[in-house]
Formats: C-alpha cells, structure tokens, sequence
C-alpha cells in the first residue's frame, strides 16, 4: 500500500551497534527500493531482492527500507525476524540444509541431519566459524516420495543415503 | 534410414526429477546424440518433430522411477527408468531401435528367438504401465505429457477450453457450475468452492482479488508443485475463470521459498500467457482482463493458512487474523477474496470445459471429483495418485504403493499432513472421503500420505508435532502460542516417567506412585489437546492435537503406557476441524 511517509524517520539514524552499508550496498538497496515502492504490499518482494542481492538483510539497510516504504524500522524488522527465510547475517559460503520433515523422519532423515553435522564440523541452525558453511535444518523441500532429500547451494538432492551425502560434502570445495 | 531423425526422448524437468539427476541424463543423452554425429534439439511434446529432439516434460509422478526417459514410439511413447547417467551409454542404441518400432516385449520376458531380452530398465509402454493405468486423472491428465511451459502443447492437450467457456458465459453460470461440480477447497479445509465464490461476486467493491494459496508447507505433500512445476497454464486458467466469475480483475499465487523451480515456472507461464493474450487487459478480445502476479512467500509454515497469507502479501508478518470478517468480504487490503488452493483452481478448467456434472459423478457422497493422492515417507512405490475419493488407505498404501520401502511392516500413516492424524491398520479400510474419514476423528486434509514403518516412535513424532506448532505458532492465540511447549514437556514427562517405573529392583509402592504421576500427565495432554482444539484461531493450534492424540490412543505402548485399559480407538479422539 502507498502509505503516506509521514514518520520522521532519518536514514542516518541506524540502530546503534549496526554496521553503515558500504556506499555501493547503499545504492543497491536504495535502487531496489525504487523499484519496489508502488508494489502493493512491497515488503516481502523488497526483502527478498536484497536478500538475492546482498546474500542477506543487513541491519544497516532497514531504516532505508522503512522511510522508502512509509513503514516503521520496528515493523520491518518484525518481518525480516518472523520469516525463517530472511538472513540478517551473511551466510556461510556453502549452504546445506537438510529436511526433517516427517516423510523425511520416515526415511533416515534425522540420521542424515546429525550426519551432516558432523561431516561439516558445523551445529544445525549455525554457520562455522571459518565462515565456509551454514548447516540449517528446513521443513519440507516438497520431495516426500523421494526421501530423504537436502539441499545443496540451491541443488536438491533427494533419496540420499549416508554414502551419497558423504560424496557430495567431499566435493564442496574449500571446506 | 531418416527415422533417428525423428528420435523424439522425454526426460522430466520436475524438481523431484532433477533432484535424483535428471539434468545429469540429459546432459549425458546430448552426450551420447553427438557422439553419434546427432543433436537433440529442444522440442514440445505434441509438435510434429522434424529433427531429433529431447523434450523437458514434468513429471508422471512415479517418483521411484525417476529419472524416467522416454522414448516416442510407433505404439506410444514407452518408458525406462531409473536411468543413472551411467546408463546412457548402453541405452543409447536401444532407444535408438525402439523409435523404430524394433523393441518387442516387457522386462521380465525372455525375448522371442533370436531377439534379446529387453533391456532391464524398460517399463513398456508409459500409458500401459498399472500404476498410471489404474488411477483416474483429471487433474493431472498432462502432467508428464507435456511440456510445461509450451502453449502449444497446452492448447494441443485441451488446454484453454474451460477459459474459452467461461469467456462466453455470464458470472452466474459459471458460479452455478463451479457450485454444481461439488469441488471442496482442496487445501484440507474441503469449503464448497462454489458458495466461497459465490458470496465474492455478491460482495460489491471497486476491486475484488483472486489469491492462490501455493504455500504447500506440509510434509508428504507435492501435488501443487507439480501442477506448478508440470502444467502451470491450467492453474492461471483457473484463477482467470475464478476472476471472471467473480468480478476480480487482481490475481496472485503465493508460492512458499523452498520452491524456487515452482516461483520461476509461474512466472514465464504467466509471462507468456500473458504475451498470447490469455491473460492481461483484454483476453482473447473478450474486453474482460484478469492480471497475475507470484508473491514469494518467506519459509513460515503458518502463512498457508488463509488469513496469515494475506497479511503477508500485504507485507506484514504472517499473524492469523480472527474471523469474522470472511476474507470472501473483507480479505486482501480489506476487499473481497476468493482464496484457494492450487489444486482447487487448478480442477476449474475441467468443470468449465465438460461441465460441473462430469466431475460431480466422480467420487462418493458429499465428496465428489478426485484428489490427487501424494504417496509419501517410508513407502516403496511413492509418487502421485489421482483417484475419485472412495478409495482406501490400504489400496493406496499396498496397491499402488507396493508397502515400506524399507520392506518392514507398516505402523501407521499421517495422513492429511503434519496436523493429520496417524492412522493405524484397523482403519485402513474407510474409504477416503471428507465425511467418513471426519466420523472417525481423521482428516483427508490434502491427501498427502506420509508412511511410517515400525521402528517409528510414535510418542517422539506426537512430542515434534508440539515442538513443530510451538517452532511455527504465528504466536496470536494463547493455546497455540503456550500450549504447544506446555505439550512438549507434558509428553517428555510421560515417557520419561515411563523410564525409572520399569526400571529393575524399584520397589513396588515406588512403581506405582510413577505410574500415578504419568497417568496424570497423560491427563494433562489430554486436557491441553482438548484447550488446544477448541481455544486455537485457526488450525496451526487447533489441529496439532490430531497428530498427538492419535499416537497416544492408539500406541500408547510408544509412550510407555499399557496398551490394556487405554482409550478406545476413536472415543477420545477430535470430534471436529477448526476451519
């Protein structure tokens, strides 16, 4: 909706503790709002093409985000924190997640999850600390007949065994 | 010898296909083309090829014979699989030989003298294959025939007849047929789609809009991305007679983030649909307009319900709305709404084009048409089954499924999704449909079946129902919000007492003062599942009992009770859905 950008909100006051965006994210993000403004409902497609940008929604670009759209800094941070899929924090540069839903249960999937965990040396829901690999867990990548199924840098997988997910770790690179 | 010429191979494009390799083959099968001085061009299914072609179709649903190749035939187009790219080499000549008609036999058969036995990855002729033969699509009648994305493959398949119907004919008609056909909401929540629809077009305002609920979030269910992956013009066929029915000139499909082959199809679908005048200002040079849009939704299980989805397409965080007021009233940005689900929109060209009775006489009861089943978890043969509702569980789960894939007995199947319940053997013979199977405390839902064998621990998957609802609760209502916690600790209470009560040497007055304690546990989950089920806004909470409570009543030796004096099957189980 085109809401009225009536709040008094400064683009220089960013929440302390954020980082500033580079003046070439800054663009980025100030370009994708632009872009999104007229949308009806603009904030999920604004999000997610900074997201697809910058690989995540940093803290630092949320107050942009608000005054472009009329909104308030606490409601776009309520939505950036209540949908799993948006990151405020860069990823790893490998992502796996492996799927635990009950089809996937059925299957050895929870096995497949505490395997991956330790073949990756990273906790489930966590980014190594070398930075080389997020392990997340997800509900349901819509494979169910063909469990257990994860996915690797946007690449499904599906009916792994423990050997299968053992070549496709080896051949992540630099991990 | 121009028959290579006309070599025309089928490898599917569907996600559940590409996620066992199906890319792989292709590449390979364009490998093995130019090692032969031949390249595959890309090709529709129903044109004419005049050059070899390798056509990206969706997927048949046999989900155990993917990567599924297929080969156009003089008598049909006929089936191998599973091809690891490995085969390729060898397969090659054979696929070769069978466009030329010089392939007799099926696998298992000796080949007559002097021919060799097929080869062991043939499945015969596709159409013939029992699996297929046995089933009864409607919806699915192109899915894994065509091309997806090609328009002359959908209106070669029938494709736009309901539209063009509905072009032709005034709203109320098409309200009466809708109505008359008996299509249910195929979300779970099984709402004549025809009364929803009807109290739209009576509602008057400058803009109504047509929401697509694409948000399949729950496990054991893939039948909305394959119509979205394998046959997306039928949905926007759908949704654009939905529109003209009544009067919304605004469509969107929300479509969870974990389908990103789902969001990219829908959007080209809609692109060319739109540049061939099927969607747009002025369909077909009807003066009618009916524009579409796909909103990508975020990974929140709670947006597939209807009024959490709203909230987030307006941009919002996905919290469930009280109703009233309706969202056929006041839904999206506070107008009328017609909101479905893929499968609900995606059976409308049908009815449109053969009329409401021809899907009427399918089916039993007050549930008419057909479902498509999703055969899912521990299953041998899992895949998609489209049948009239009136079918069972064990002809579901034992005919088509062929039983666990891991060859043990099964112990129970959720049916319905990850608010469904489990169903255990004695009531695998009520046949599916929305009224017999609500009498008996289940729900249909969507007709995803996820099996369990019998090294499941009943007592664990009712404890991750609790910890799924608390993890997805959007967090308006209390009993969802608290309840779903308090239920995990309750259960892990339970079982926990279970552990020291049979311990050895604890003497007898310590047993059974621990057994006192978990009997009263077990009296608190009820209590809670009963708050859950009546208190919850919508079904996130209001449905989470249903999985919890059939463990419990009917093995509740998981949950380390005696199976002596327990419930009765169905005496405690819920009497009734929240909408």
């Amino acid at each position: 909706m085109n809401l009225p950008s009536a709040l008094p909100v400064s683009k220089s006051s960013a929440p302390s503790g954020s980082a500033l965006l580079n003046s070439a994210d800054a663009a980025r993000v100030d370009a994708l709002i632009d872009a999104h403004r007229d949308m009806p409902g603009a904030l999920l497609p604004l999000l997610h093409a900074v997201q697809q940008a910058l690989g995540h929604v940093p803290g630092a670009a949320v107050p942009a985000i608000a005054q472009g759209l009329g909104l308030s800094r606490a409601e776009v941070h309520g939505v950036i924190t209540y949908y799993h899929f948006f990151r405020q924090a860069p990823a790893g540069r490998h992502v796996v997640q492996v799927c635990r839903a009950e089809a996937c249960q059925a299957c050895g999937g929870e096995a497949l999850l505490a395997q991956a965990e330790q073949l990756l040396g990273c906790a489930s829901h966590s980014t190594r600390s070398d930075g080389a690999v997020t392990l997340e867990p997800v509900y349901c990548l819509g494979l169910c007949a063909s469990s257990p199924a994860l996915q690797i840098n946007h690449k499904l997988h599906a009916r792994v065994t423990p050997q299968r997910l053992a070549s496709l770790v080896a051949e992540l690179e630099g991990l | 010898m121009d028959q290579p010429l006309t070599l025309q191979l089928f490898v599917p494009r569907d996600s559940a296909a590409l996620a066992v390799g199906a890319d792989e083959v292709a590449a390979a099968l364009q490998a093995a083309a130019s090692a032969h001085g031949m390249v595959l061009h890309p090709g529709s299914a129903c044109a004419t090829p005049t050059a070899a072609t390798l056509v990206r179709n969706g997927s048949r649903g046999l989900f155990w014979l993917e990567p599924m190749v297929e080969v156009a035939t003089p008598a049909g187009r006929v089936a191998y699989g599973p091809v690891a790219p490995e085969d390729v080499a060898q397969l090659w000549p054979v696929l070769l030989a069978e466009a030329e008609g010089r392939i007799p036999g099926t696998p298992g058969e000796p080949g007559s003298p002097g021919q060799p036995a097929p080869h062991r990855l043939r499945l015969g002729v596709t159409e013939q294959i029992p699996y297929l033969v046995l089933q009864e699509r409607l919806t699915f009648a192109r899915i894994g025939i065509s091309d997806p994305l090609s328009l002359d493959d959908y209106a070669a398949l029938g494709g736009w007849a309901g539209l063009r119907a509905a072009l032709q004919a005034a709203p109320a008609a098409l309200l009466h047929e809708v109505t008359h056909s008996g299509l249910r909401g195929r979300g779970g929540a099984a709402f004549p789609a025809g009364i929803k629809w009807q109290t739209v077009a009576g509602a008057s305002a400058a803009q109504k809009y047509v929401v697509c609920n694409a948000d399949e979030g729950d496990s054991g269910t893939f039948a909305d991305r394959m119509v979205m992956e394998g046959d997306p013009y039928m949905l926007i066929e759908g949704m654009a007679i939905a529109g003209l029915a009544v009067g919304a000139s605004q469509g969107y499909v929300y479509i969870r983030s974990e389908y990103p082959d789902a969001v990219a199809v829908m959007r080209e679908a809609i692109d060319r649909a739109q540049a061939d005048g099927w969607l747009g200002d002025d369909i077909q040079h009807s003066g009618r307009s009916f524009a579409l849009q796909v909103r990508m939704a975020a990974g929140a299980y709670v947006c597939g319900e209807e009024t959490a989805m709203l909230e987030s397409i307006e941009g919002k965080r996905g919290v469930v709305r009280a109703k009233p007021p309706l969202p056929a009233l006041a839904g999206l940005f506070g107008l009328p709404t017609v909101i479905n689900n893929v499968l609900t929109f995606a059976a409308v060209p049908l009815i449109l084009a053969n009329g409401g009775q021809f899907y009427r006489n399918y089916g039993v009861g007050r549930s008419h048409g057909t479902l498509p089943f999703q055969l899912a978890g521990n299953i041998r043969h899992g895949g998609l089954v489209e049948k009239a509702f009136g079918v069972t569980l064990r002809e579901l789960v034992y005919g088509f499924g062929g039983g666990t894939r891991s060859g043990r007995a099964v112990k129970a199947v959720q049916v319905g999704g990850p608010l469904g319940a489990y169903v255990p053997e004695p009531l695998w013979d009520i046949p599916l449909d929305y009224e017999a199977y609500a009498a008996h405390g289940l729900v249909v839902g969507h007709g995803g079946l996820v099996v369990h064998d019998d090294s499941a621990d009943m007592a664990r998957l009712a404890r991750y129902a609790m910890e799924f609802c608390a993890l997805e609760s959007c967090g308006k209502c209390t009993p969802c919000r608290i309840g779903s916690t308090r239920g995990v600790e309750v259960i892990d209470r339970i079982v926990g007492a279970a552990k020291p009560a049979a311990a050895a040497g604890a003497p007898a007055v310590v047993q059974q003062a621990q057994r006192v304690q978990q009997l009263k546990q077990v009296t608190l989950l009820r209590d809670l599942c009963d708050t859950m089920l009546h208190g919850s806004l919508c079904a996130m909470g209001g449905m989470t009992p249903y999985p919890v409570l059939s463990a419990l009543n009917h093995y509740p030796q998981d949950f380390g009770l005696a199976a002596a004096g327990s419930p009765t099957p169905t005496g405690t189980a819920p009497a009734a859905a929240t909408t």
